[in-house]
C-alpha cells in the first residue's frame, strides 16, 4: 500500500522517539520500526545519562567538554561535542518535566552516580555525573518517551521491515517496507526521512546487542552512495555477562564495584593508576583480555570477576535491581554474595552515517548535504564520540541530536512539495523480493551468520593486526559470494522471519567488510581501534576520520579532517 | 542434553485448526529456552514463527505459555525443565501465526489509561523534587516491560464476558502515574479507573502477581488504585 507523510522516522528507539515528539504538532510524522513499540534496543541500556547538573558535587560543563573529547582519545568533533554537553542539562529536565522517573538524592533533586571517564577538573578524580534510574535508565526514557508519543498521537508502522531508501533526482523521498503481519510491500513517500535505526553489534557472536541491531540503516545508507564513517571503531564493553554477553552496566563499577583476576587481584590499578576500574571502556577491555591472554583469567578461563560483594544486599536491590537478576536468572548466582563472571561484550559502533549537527546526512569528505536524508542515535556519526564513546553519553547523544534532527526537519517541510515519483519504486523491490523467495539456492542464512560472527570476534574485535585483517577481508568476500546462493525455504509471507533475516544477512556482511578494510587503513592505534602492529597513536598520519565508500570493487577509503576547537590532541591517561 | 519441545502451530494461510508439532534440540543446561526456539527456526524449520529481541528480559518481546504458565522464553533456562517442555502463545490474544499474537488490543487499553504525567502547572527551570520516599511508592512498577504476560494470564481477560477489562499491564501503569508526586490528573485518572472494566475490574485472582517477569507486585497494586478511589469517594469533612 501507499502511504504519505510529512516526515517518516525509520527507528522507535530513543533517538526517532525524541526526533518524533518534536516534530508532531507541526508535521504529519511516523514512525516505522522493525519491532513492536517499546522493544526497541534503547530499552536495554542501564546505566545513566550524562549532564553537569552538579547534583552530588561540583561539575561544570568544560569538565563534561574535556572528558568526552579525551574519551574520544581526539577523534571527536570538538563543535559537536560542546553543543551536546552544553545542552544536557536542559536534556534532563525536560526529560523529567515529561515524567521520566528518575531515581532522587535525599534533598529530592535527580540523583546522580560515577562513570567511566567522566572526571572533575579535567582528569583529576572521578565526578557524580550520570543521572539514572536504578539500572533502568534506557528502558523508562524509551516508555516515557513513547507515552509522549500515544499523548500526541504519532503514527507508528511497527513491525515494518525496512527495505529500501527512495531517491528522486539525489532526495530522499520516502522509505519501502514489508510489513510483517501480512507480508504487503508498503511504500511510505515523505518530504524528510531520519533514519533512527541503531547499531550493529549482531555482527560479531559475544554482544550486548539484540537481535535486531544488525544495521539495516547503515547498510541502506551505504548502499545509497553515503559514505560510512569512523567504523573501524567498535566498542566492546568490559563487563558482559559470561558466556552470553548481555549488558552488566558500568554502573555496578560506578557504585563501588570493582574487577578482579585469578589471583584476586585489582589488576586495573596497573592499568589506570588513577581511574582505576573507572577508566575509559577501551582501556578497561584491553586490560581484561590482557589479564586473560596472560594466563590470570578465573579458573583458567576466558573471563575476570566484577565484584560487588563488599557494595552489601540493600545497595545492590536499590540501585542495581536489575543486573542482580540476570545475574540470578542466568548464572544461578548471587552477586550480593558471589562475584560475577564478566567478559568484554561487543556494545556499540561509534561510527555511523556522517552527519551535522542537525542530523543532516553527509554526502563526502567535502560536507555536500544529502537532500531529504536525516540521521540520528547509533548509526550516526556527528561525530561526538570519536574513537571511543564514555558511558551514558549515548542516550545524552539520543536525545540532544534526535531533538535537533526533529527540529531541522520541522523547519523544512513547510518549504517542500510532497514528492513525485517518476518510476515505480515498488516493482523495482519486489523484483528484488521475488527473486529471494523463487531462489533454489543452497546456503543457509544461520550458517553464514555464525561464520561472521565468529570472524569478527578473532579478526575484527578489540586487538587487530594486518594479518587477521587481511585474512578477515578474504573471508567476508567469500562469504559475499556464497550469499549470492543464498535460499529461504519458507515461502509464505506474513511474519516471515527466515526471509527478514536473509535480507539482514546481506547488510551484516556489507558492515563487516566496511568495519574491517577502514581498520586495515588506520595504521594506528587509537580509542577502541588497537592494532598490535601499530601500538601508538599516530596523530600526524590519523587525527582524521574515515570514510568508507561504496564501490564494485569494495568499500573506497578517503578521509576528512577532524575539528579541534578548544582541546589539542595530548597524551591520554586514565 | 537432548530437550523435547512441543510446539503450538497455526498459519492462517493454509489451517483451519492449530495442531501441535514436536521437536528435538541439543542444548546446554544454561540455554536458554529463546536459544532451543532460535536452533528449530534456524537448524530444523525455518517457518516457525516467534517475536524476540533483547533476549534477556528487558524488551518484553517474547512472551508465550510454557508448560501451561506464562513467561518470558529469554529468561527460562532449559535446566529448569523435566521431560517434554509445551509451548503456546499468550493466551487472551487472538493468534496471527504459531506464538505470535495480535497485541494491538494490549496497547490499545495501554493507551486508554492516558499513561503519560498530568500536570497543569508550568515546571521549574530545574528538575520539579521529589523525594526518594515519593519515589519509592511507584519504582517497583517502573519496571514493567510489557510483555503483556499478566494481562495473558488473567482469569478476568480470559473470560469472554469480561474481556473488556482493561487488564492488569495498563493498572501497573496507571498505578505508576497515580501515585507519582508529580502527577496533577489524580481525578481524571480516578474517573477513568473507577470502572467495571477498570481497577474494579480485578477480582484478585493474583494471577499477574505470580506470572511477572519483573517481581511487581501487580495485584497489590490495583488494590491501592482501588483504595484510593474508595478514599476519592468519601464526603471531605
Amino acid at each position: 500500500m501507499n502511504f504519505q507523510h510529512d516526515v517518516i522516522i525509520v527507528g522507535a528507539g530513543l533517538a526517532g522517539l525524541r526526533a518524533a515528539v518534536e516534530c508532531v504538532g507541526q508535521a504529519d510524522v511516523a514512525v516505522v520500526s522493525k519491532v513492536l513499540p517499546t522493544r526497541s534496543h534503547s530499552g536495554a541500556a542501564q546505566g545513566g545519562i550524562t549532564a553537569s547538573l552538579g547534583n552530588e558535587e561540583e561539575d561544570h560543563w568544560e569538565w563534561h567538554f574535556f572528558d568526552t573529547v579525551k574519551g574520544s582519545d581526539y577523534l571527536g568533533d570538538q563543535d559537536a561535542i560542546e553543543i551536546m554537553v552544553k545542552d544536557a542539562p536542559r536534556v534532563i529536565y525536560e526529560l523529567e518535566h515529561m515524567g521520566v522517573p528518575f531515581s532522587r538524592t535525599a534533598e529530592g533533586k535527580i540523583a546522580q552516580r560515577n562513570f567511566g571517564g567522566h572526571t572533575r577538573d579535567y582528569g583529576v578524580g572521578p565526578v557524580k555525573r550520570a543521572c539514572y534510574a536504578a539500572d533502568r535508565t534506557g528502558r523508562v526514557v524509551l516508555d516515557t518517551l513513547y507515552d509522549q508519543c500515544l499523548r500526541h498521537q504519532v503514527k507508528f508502522y511497527s513491525e515494518n521491515y525496512i527495505l529500501s531508501l527512495l531517491f528522486e533526482e539525489k532526495r530522499c523521498v520516502g522509505v519501502v517496507t514489508y510489513d510483517l503481519p501480512t507480508g504487503e510491500i508498503h511504500l511510505l513517500q515523505a518530504k524528510a526521512v531520519l533514519l533512527a535505526t541503531g547499531g550493529c553489534g549482531k555482527i560479531y557472536k559475544t554482544t550486548s546487542n539484540g537481535f535486531a541491531s544488525t544495521g539495516d540503516g547503515l547498510s541502506l545508507a551505504y548502499q545509497s552512495g553515503i559514505p560510512l564513517q569512523d567504523m573501524e571503531f567498535i566498542q566492546f564493553h568490559p563487563t558482559g555477562l559470561y558466556p552470553l554477553g548481555i549488558l552488566v552496566s558500568e554502573a555496578a563499577r560506578g557504585e563501588g564495584g570493582f574487577l578482579r583476576n585469578r589471583l584476586a587481584e585489582r589488576f586495573m590499578e596497573r592499568y589506570a593508576p588513577t581511574a582505576k576500574d573507572l577508566a575509559a571502556r577501551d582501556v578497561v577491555s584491553r586490560a581484561i583480555l590482557t589479564e586473560i591472554r596472560e594466563g590470570r583469567g578465573i579458573s583458567g578461563k576466558d573471563y575476570v570477576h566484577l565484584d560487588l560483594t563488599h557494595l552489601g544486599e540493600e545497595k545492590i536491590q536499590e540501585r542495581l535491581w536489575e543486573i542482580a537478576s540476570f545475574v540470578r536468572i542466568y548464572l544461578g548466582i548471587d552477586p550480593v554474595y558471589d562475584p560475577i563472571p564478566v567478559q568484554p561484550t561487543c556494545h556499540y559502533v561509534m561510527g555511523g552515517i556522517p552527519t551535522d549537527v542537525d542530523g543532516r546526512v553527509l554526502m563526502n569528505e567535502r560536507g555536500s548535504i544529502a537532500q531529504g536524508l536525516y540521521a540520528a542515535g547509533e548509526c550516526a556519526c556527528v561525530s561526538v564520540h570519536g574513537a571511543n564513546r564514555l558511558g551514558c553519553n549515548s542516550l545524552l547523544d539520543l536525545l540532544v541530536f534526535g531533538r535537533r534532527s526533529g527540529l531541522a526537519m520541522k523547519k523544512v517541510i513547510s518549504k517542500l512539495e510532497p514528492p513525485v515519483l517518476s518510476a515505480d519504486p515498488l516493482r523495482i523491490v519486489e523484483e528484488k523480493i521475488k527473486k529471494l523467495f523463487d531462489s533454489k539456492g543452497a546456503e543457509k542464512t544461520d550458517e553464514i551468520r555464525k561464520k561472521i560472527q565468529t570472524l569478527m570476534m578473532e579478526k575484527g574485535s578489540v586487538f587487530r593486526n594486518e594479518e587477521g585483517l587481511k585474512s578477515g577481508i578474504e573471508e567476508i568476500q567469500s562469504l559475499k559470494e556464497r550469499y549470492k546462493n543464498i535460499g529461504v525455504g519458507d515461502k509464505r509471507k506474513a511474519f516471515n522471519f527466515e526471509w527478514m533475516e536473509a535480507m539482514e544477512l546481506n547488510h551484516q556482511l556489507g558492515l563487516a567488510e566496511v568495519i574491517l578494510v577502514s581498520a586495515l587503513h588506520r595504521r594506528e592505534s587509537r580509542g577502541a581501534h588497537y592494532r598490535e602492529d601499530f601500538t601508538g597513536r599516530a596523530d600526524r598520519y590519523f587525527l582524521k576520520h574515515t570514510l568508507a565508500f561504496q564501490t564494485p570493487k569494495g568499500p573506497e577509503i578517503r578521509y576528512k579532517p577532524v575539528k579541534i576547537t578548544r582541546f589539542q590532541p595530548e597524551a591520554r591517561v586514565y | 542434553m537432548l530437550v523435547k519441545l512441543k510446539i503450538f502451530r497455526f498459519d492462517p494461510e493454509k489451517d483451519e485448526i492449530p495442531t501441535y508439532q514436536t521437536y528435538h534440540v541439543e542444548a546446554d543446561p544454561m540455554d536458554r529456552l529463546l536459544d532451543c526456539l532460535n536452533r528449530i527456526r534456524w537448524e530444523q524449520d525455518s517457518t516457525l514463527s516467534f517475536r524476540m529481541s533483547c533476549g534477556h528480559g528487558v524488551c518484553g518481546s517474547d512472551g508465550m505459555r510454557i508448560n501451561g504458565t506464562c513467561g518470558l522464553a529469554c529468561q527460562k533456562l532449559v535446566k529448569s525443565f523435566k521431560e517434554e517442555i509445551l509451548i503456546e502463545p499468550l493466551p487472551v490474544f487472538k493468534v496471527v501465526k504459531d506464538l505470535v499474537v495480535d497485541l494491538g488490543p494490549f496497547f490499545e487499553k495501554y493507551n486508554s489509561i492516558k499513561p503519560y504525567l498530568m500536570v497543569t502547572t508550568p515546571p521549574p527551570d530545574q528538575e520539579r523534587e521529589q523525594s526518594p520516599e515519593k519515589h519509592k511508592i511507584f519504582e517497583e512498577a517502573i519496571r514493567c516491560i510489557l510483555c503483556a504476560c499478566c494481562t495473558a494470564s488473567c482469569p478476568v481477560n480470559q473470560n469472554k464476558e469480561t474481556e473488556n477489562y482493561v487488564g492488569p499491564a495498563a493498572l501497573v501503569r496507571a498505578f505508576r502515574y497515580l501515585f507519582d508526586s508529580r502527577d496533577e490528573g489524580s481525578e481524571e485518572r480516578i474517573a477513568l479507573l473507577d470502572h467495571p472494566d477498570g481497577a474494579q475490574g480485578c477480582q484478585t485472582f493474583w494471577k499477574c502477581t505470580e506470572v511477572c517477569p519483573k517481581e511487581i507486585p501487580v495485584t497489590r497494586q490495583i488494590g491501592r488504585i482501588k483504595k484510593r478511589i474508595y478514599d476519592a469517594k468519601q464526603p471531605k469533612e
